[in-house]
């Protein structure tokens, strides 16, 4: 038996910050390729902590739902979850985007765990960014005439907070879809408060590369952008603004495709998944084109 | 019993069955059996097949444990312990069955009774259902639904510790197999069920306060601040049977028993949770602050209104309190009479916090 555990941040404080890992753990279930998938939270229950036990199977694939790699995927999910022996040298990552994944017995459980990089750095994460902005235009061809701005939150306390926008934001240039593509950020430069500033496209799409939808992607970035003054009075998409139009996409992280990137995560580790893929990635291509 | 489970009792038996009284075991002229009572010696098996069949219960509940439940051990466990297999003879239990056999677990009525050929069916409900006719709840069958379903509580808030004494009612899942039973149990109370087993397999892996708190990083660094009477407000604060359902069996560390009681509830709490890690972050900054002396003036009925207010928020009465009850000390209107008269923008009777900041 093989089980699957989709590993996100929860809150105390916010119901809807778990949303997004159910979605795509019922996704995941619905492809079918594992015997058991669970979610696990740092903030709610089942914690790291616990979710080996809640398992029958032996094998188990831990997909963190994160978006860098750093504190987070490098201590606190390894230390909680008792992998025995964690060296994060042993993660194949220098750069902080290339981590892909580590083979560990856990310390009160006879199971072997496949720990797994974040979804955030895997190369398909940039399809998904890509798929928000036909989700969010509602064209399954947006590329031509359009510039995609892929916004991080960006910090001075984690450099690889930032690295995991602009691998994206390189990738998807070089795929040559669109007319520009530039990586921007809430707390350093160059920052989406000037978003306009940085395009010269009429149309520019904004993607936060966020797991959940919550105070940053519904509050802050739509206000930051100039998009509303106050969040609370809604906004429209897309909204023009100084000459632009602007196509806000709220977090890529509820994306249907998200499952997409934890199956490619668990696959690269070694989990049978019996075409679950593709039956995943058919599904979410068929939601764009209104199927 | 029906005609799989007769085959596969028959197959079995040439290796031998003891299973919750039923005993075949094979002998050189056939097989020595019993159910329940005393051993008779069969010959052939024509002569098995009828006993089988003289003795339904015992072949079903046989073929029910070892074929449908298998040998998940926690999950296994958790069902017999549910229609208390380790109490009652296979006859009691099926009597019993038949009309439903009920347990409680945390804030959740779990109910087993017998379903076709000997198969059991489960039903769970809020406790404070129980007399509430099935057709006034709403009906749910699908486990993965119980994840949104006790994420608010009654009063529309958000839950999130899920063993908190808050899950919300009127709401059940009538018929569940085995399988589904427990799922749905742990998304109710997550992990409930595996700690639960350890602690009766006597390998339940405690972890302390001290060392929960050691392990901490990043900003909850700090909770290993918290001085042992701290801690012990803090148990009190937090894990008490009307703040949590789990019984606390972590104390500060393996020498140091924490003078609090320990809850009643069913399910063991192996280490401190991160809602308790997060309060003790708090207690901790609050426990650096020194105190100072503040004198302002209020009358005797004030100075207990206060302590009115702050019995009423901790035990979580405030929504109870009437609208116009104006005896109770934590009325909003009384409350908002003491604000109108005795502060302003300096605090309690104009008194400032911080005094050096007024000159």
């Amino acid at each position: 038996m093989q089980a699957l555990v989709i590993v996100g941040h929860g809150s105390h404080l916010n119901p809807g910050s778990s949303t997004p890992t159910f979605a795509h753990a019922d996704t995941v279930r619905e492809a079918g390729a594992f015997d058991e998938v669970r979610e696990a939270f740092w903030k709610e229950e089942p914690s790291f902590r616990e979710v080996l036990r809640t398992l029958e199977s032996d094998t188990v694939y831990v997909v963190p739902l994160f978006v860098s790699e750093g504190y987070f995927t490098e201590q606190v999910i390894p230390r909680e979850l008792r992998l025995d022996g964690w060296d994060v040298e042993n993660w194949e990552s220098g750069d902080g985007v290339s981590a892909s994944y580590a083979t560990h017995g856990a310390t009160d459980v006879e199971k072997t765990v496949h720990y797994c990089g974040p979804v955030g750095t895997h190369d398909s994460m940039s399809d998904v960014i890509a798929k928000r902005a036909e989700t969010v235009t509602g064209n399954p061809d947006v590329g031509e005439g359009f510039g995609l701005a892929v916004v991080g939150h960006g910090t001075d306390r984690n450099e690889n907070s930032a690295k995991a926008i602009e691998y994206h934001a390189e990738r998807i240039r070089e795929a040559d879809r669109f007319d520009e593509v530039k990586a921007l950020f809430m707390d350093e430069e160059p920052e989406v408060d000037d978003v306009t500033d940085h395009f010269e496209s009429d149309d520019v799409v904004v993607v936060p590369l966020f797991i959940a939808d919550g105070f940053h992607t519904q509050e802050d970035i739509p206000e930051d952008m100039g998009m509303v003054d106050d969040y609370r009075e809604g906004y429209d998409v897309p909204t023009e603004i100084d000459g632009h139009r602007l196509w806000y996409s709220g977090a890529v992280g509820t994306e249907r495709l998200m499952a997409d990137v934890i199956l490619e995560r668990a696959a690269e580790a070694g989990a049978a998944l019996e075409g679950a893929i593709d039956r995943v990635r058919r599904d979410a291509n068929a939601e764009v084109a209104g199927d | 019993m029906n005609a799989a489970q007769l085959d596969a009792f028959l197959a079995a038996a040439t290796d031998g069955i003891e299973f919750d009284g039923l005993s075949v075991t094979p002998a050189d002229a056939g097989y020595a059996v019993s159910a329940g009572d005393g051993c008779d010696e069969i010959g052939t098996d024509e002569e098995l097949r009828a006993f089988a069949e003289e003795n339904p219960w015992f072949v079903s509940n046989w073929h029910y444990w070892n074929h449908v439940v298998g040998d998940a051990e926690a999950r296994y466990a958790f069902l017999r312990w549910l229609e208390r297999a380790e109490e009652r003879s296979v006859r009691e239990r099926y009597e019993a069955l038949a009309d439903g056999v009920a347990r409680s677990w945390g804030q959740l009525r779990l109910e087993a009774r017998l379903g076709e050929d000997g198969r059991r069916r489960y039903a769970i409900r809020h406790e404070a259902d129980i007399d509430v006719p099935s057709s006034d709840l709403d009906r749910y069958d699908d486990p993965l639904a119980a994840r949104e379903l006790v994420k608010l509580d009654d009063r529309g808030r958000y839950r999130p510790l899920k063993t908190a004494p808050t899950l919300p009612t009127g709401w059940s899942y009538p018929d569940l197999d085995g399988h589904d039973l427990v799922r749905t149990v742990d998304f109710v109370y997550p992990a409930t069920i595996a700690n639960w087993h350890r602690e009766n397999e006597g390998a339940l892996d405690v972890t302390h306060f001290r060392e929960a708190a050691e392990r901490q990083t990043g900003i909850y660094d700090v909770v290993d601040e918290l001085s042992v009477e701290e801690l012990e407000a803090a148990t009190e604060s937090c894990c008490v049977d009307s703040q949590c359902l789990k019984r606390r069996m972590w104390d500060e560390d393996e020498e140091t028993e924490l003078d609090v009681p320990r809850g009643k509830g069913e399910f063991p709490c192996r280490e401190p949770c991160s809602l308790f890690v997060t309060a003790a972050r708090k207690f901790v900054t609050l426990g650096r602050e020194e105190t100072r002396s503040y004198e302002f003036e209020l009358t005797p009925t004030e100075k207990e209104q206060l302590e009115e207010i702050v019995d009423a928020v901790a035990e979580g009465r405030v929504e109870e309190i009437r609208e116009a009850d104006l005896n109770e000390g934590a009325n909003r209107y009384r409350a908002r009479y003491l604000r109108a008269r005795r502060t302003d923008e300096h605090g309690l009777s104009g008194t400032p916090t911080y005094p050096e900041d007024h000159g």
